[in-house]
């Protein structure tokens, strides 16, 4: 409590609900600090991607936050104006998106989509940006830049495109980047040096990351806190180190069970047991019940 | 890839073969003084009736014969095809504007500006759209800039729905969303990243619409709704030939065959063009 660095993002306390009344996410808290990969995990569904969003302010407009505080780098974004918390969100963070192909405008050669962004936003000159650009796509081991900056979105491989998007995530310096599961969509070969990637640049640049990831096997890989959500509640937190050492929740253990080992790839795999789901539903509940009554 | 080279062959070949008629008759339209053989509105009744060039009886000058009032029908319908440009040009443009406009920011906007504007549309394609257009032309007077009107004020609906099914189509993508946590403003990410990805459609969409525009400006003329009747239009020309489709089917015949070739063509011109702009389908 005492620490004297603020946290780059503090989720505290955060809750969303649908239109239907539903909570997506449960009293989320949650905090990455200054250069520290924070692995979010959880099954599909958990809302990590509604985590993601709420941070970066484009929540879907049927989705509405109810409580709760994010702060990034101390200024909570919720009492900013609306200009202002888009022009610090545009500023401060990145996202790494899961998609590569339709996060790329599909028009736009890559070299303008790319510079656009430097210039507009963080008001850099043209020739400032296009070096810049340049530097990042050489760190992404893009060994033609020429070619790729006239390049459109689909004459580019899934891998490539995604190298392309890492680069642009990292070009203006954000403090935090919210990367949701950036390997799911490529292939199994191209998903370890985009993660590799990710790690070297996350290390050279000392970003911030929340990293959204439904597999065990890459928050070990990359991560150095995780947070372990169910249904929109964060079941666990702890180092990734002493989480894989010692699991503390049932559903962690029970997850676990359920990720291959590269050591023992032929081990049967467990899914989640009935008597852990019962406990969780209970969980849920019971987060749900002492939610309402302040709450009515 | 084979198809897909198939493909863009025949793609290729439409946007030639269609732009290529488009321009011959636009060139005609512009220079119709200098290269209609006749004046199209003299009538010469020794000269009536005159068959096209390859039948018995034909004239020299007279390439695809006279109507019954002996005008030549090959300069009405190059004169024609001026009446039948400025009213495509201008009515296509106007419906495009007002509809890609609201289409836009229905698509992309959502919320209550979609639900106002669709709802105008809904009910605005209730009506059916040929009589809408003559009652349009009977309320404003005939003549060139009332049947103008008139279409842009019908048609502009369908530049609507298609430009705002597209726009929301790509305000979903994930472009999008990442625009907006860079901080762009809504409507900056409207015009400069949404909007050149509708561009294809836009094009594609305006030059059907100039067809229509060309087959709704001559059924009005057909039912003598359109300018004054001394003009030729091709049209005019058509209602006219079916009158004496016993004695001189030409007459009816080449303002028809005229009629269907530009519309068609404005149609595959419109198609070559979504596919030459579309860098997906390119
Ligand atoms: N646009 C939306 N509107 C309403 N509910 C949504 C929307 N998108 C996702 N959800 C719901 O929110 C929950 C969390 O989704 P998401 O954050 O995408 O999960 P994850 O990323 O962990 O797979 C899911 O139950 C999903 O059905
Ligand atoms: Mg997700």
């Amino acid at each position: 409590m005492n620490a004297p660095a603020k946290p780059c993002l503090d989720i505290r306390n955060l809750s969303a609900v649908l239109p239907n009344g539903l909570r997506v996410l449960r009293s989320v808290s949650l905090a990455v600090e200054p250069g520290e990969v924070r692995a979010l995990v959880g099954e599909s569904g958990a809302g990590k991607t509604m985590i993601g969003k709420a941070v970066l302010g484009v929540l879907p407009p049927s989705v509405r936050i109810v409580e709760g505080n994010m702060l990034l780098e101390g200024e909570d974004l919720g009492r900013l104006a609306p200009k202002a918390r888009r022009t610090l969100i545009g500023a401060r963070t990145a996202l790494i998106p899961q998609d590569p192909l339709t996060a790329l405008n599909p028009s736009r050669r890559i070299g303008p989509q790319m510079t656009d962004r430097l210039v507009r936003i963080l008001g850099w000159s043209g020739e400032k940006a296009d070096a810049r650009i340049r530097q990042l796509l050489d760190e992404v081991q893009i060994r033609d830049p020429e070619r790729v900056l006239k390049c459109y979105p689909h004459e580019l491989s899934g891998g490539m495109r995604q190298r392309v998007l890492i680069a642009a995530a990292f070009a203006a310096e954000p403090r935090l980047i919210v990367a949701d599961e950036p390997t799911t969509a490529l292939d199994v070969t191209v998903q370890k040096q985009i993660l590799r990637l990710i790690a070297q640049l996350q290390r050279e640049h000392g970003t911030a990351i929340l990293f959204v990831t439904h597999d065990l096997g890459v928050v070990a890989k990359i991560s150095q806190k995780v947070s372990v959500l169910y249904a929109g509640k964060v079941v666990e937190e702890a180092d990734t180190a002493a989480l894989f050492a010692a699991p503390q929740h049932p559903y962690t253990l029970a997850l676990m069970a359920a990720t291959p080992r590269y050591t023992d790839p032929f081990a049967s795999l467990k899914p989640v047991d009935d008597k852990v789901l019962a406990g969780l539903a209970a969980e849920i509940a019971a987060a749900d019940q002492a939610w309402r009554r302040p709450h009515g | 890839m084979d198809e897909a080279r198939i493909s863009r062959h025949g793609s290729r070949a439409r946007l030639w073969l269609a732009g290529g008629w488009l321009l011959i008759a636009l060139l005609a339209a512009i220079f119709a003084p200098l290269v209609a053989p006749q004046d199209p509105l003299a009538q010469d009744l020794m000269l009536e009736r005159l068959p096209p060039f390859w039948l018995g009886g034909a004239e020299p000058g007279y390439w695809l014969g006279t109507d019954s009032l002996g005008r030549d029908l090959l300069s009405r319908l190059i004169f024609g095809a001026r009446i039948a440009f400025i009213v495509a040009f201008a009515a296509a443009f106007a419906a495009c504007l007002v509809g890609s406009t609201l289409g836009l920011i229905a698509g992309y906007f959502g919320g209550w500006a979609d639900r106002i504007i669709s709802r105008i549309v809904d009910v605005w394609m209730a009506f059916p759209p040929v009589l809408f257009a003559i009652l349009l032309v009977a309320v404003l007077g005939t003549g060139l800039s009332s049947v103008i009107i008139a279409i842009a004020v019908i048609d502009w609906t369908r530049f609507c729905r298609v430009i705002r099914a597209e726009t929301m189509g790509q305000s979903r993508m994930d472009y999008v969303e990442n625009a907006r946590i860079a901080g762009y403003g809504r409507i900056g990410i409207m015009l400069r990243e949404v909007l050149p990805n509708v561009v294809p459609s836009i094009v594609a969409l305006l030059s059907l619409e100039m067809g229509i525009a060309v087959i709704v400006e001559a059924i009005l003329s057909f039912v003598n709704l359109s300018i004054s009747t001394d003009d030729p239009t091709w049209g005019g020309i058509i209602a006219e030939g079916r009158l004496s489709i016993h004695q001189a089917w030409w007459v009816l015949v080449f303002p028809l065959v005229t009629l269907i070739l530009t519309v068609l063509s404005f149609s595959q011109f419109g198609e070559g063009l979504r596919a030459r702009f579309d860098p997906v389908l390119r």
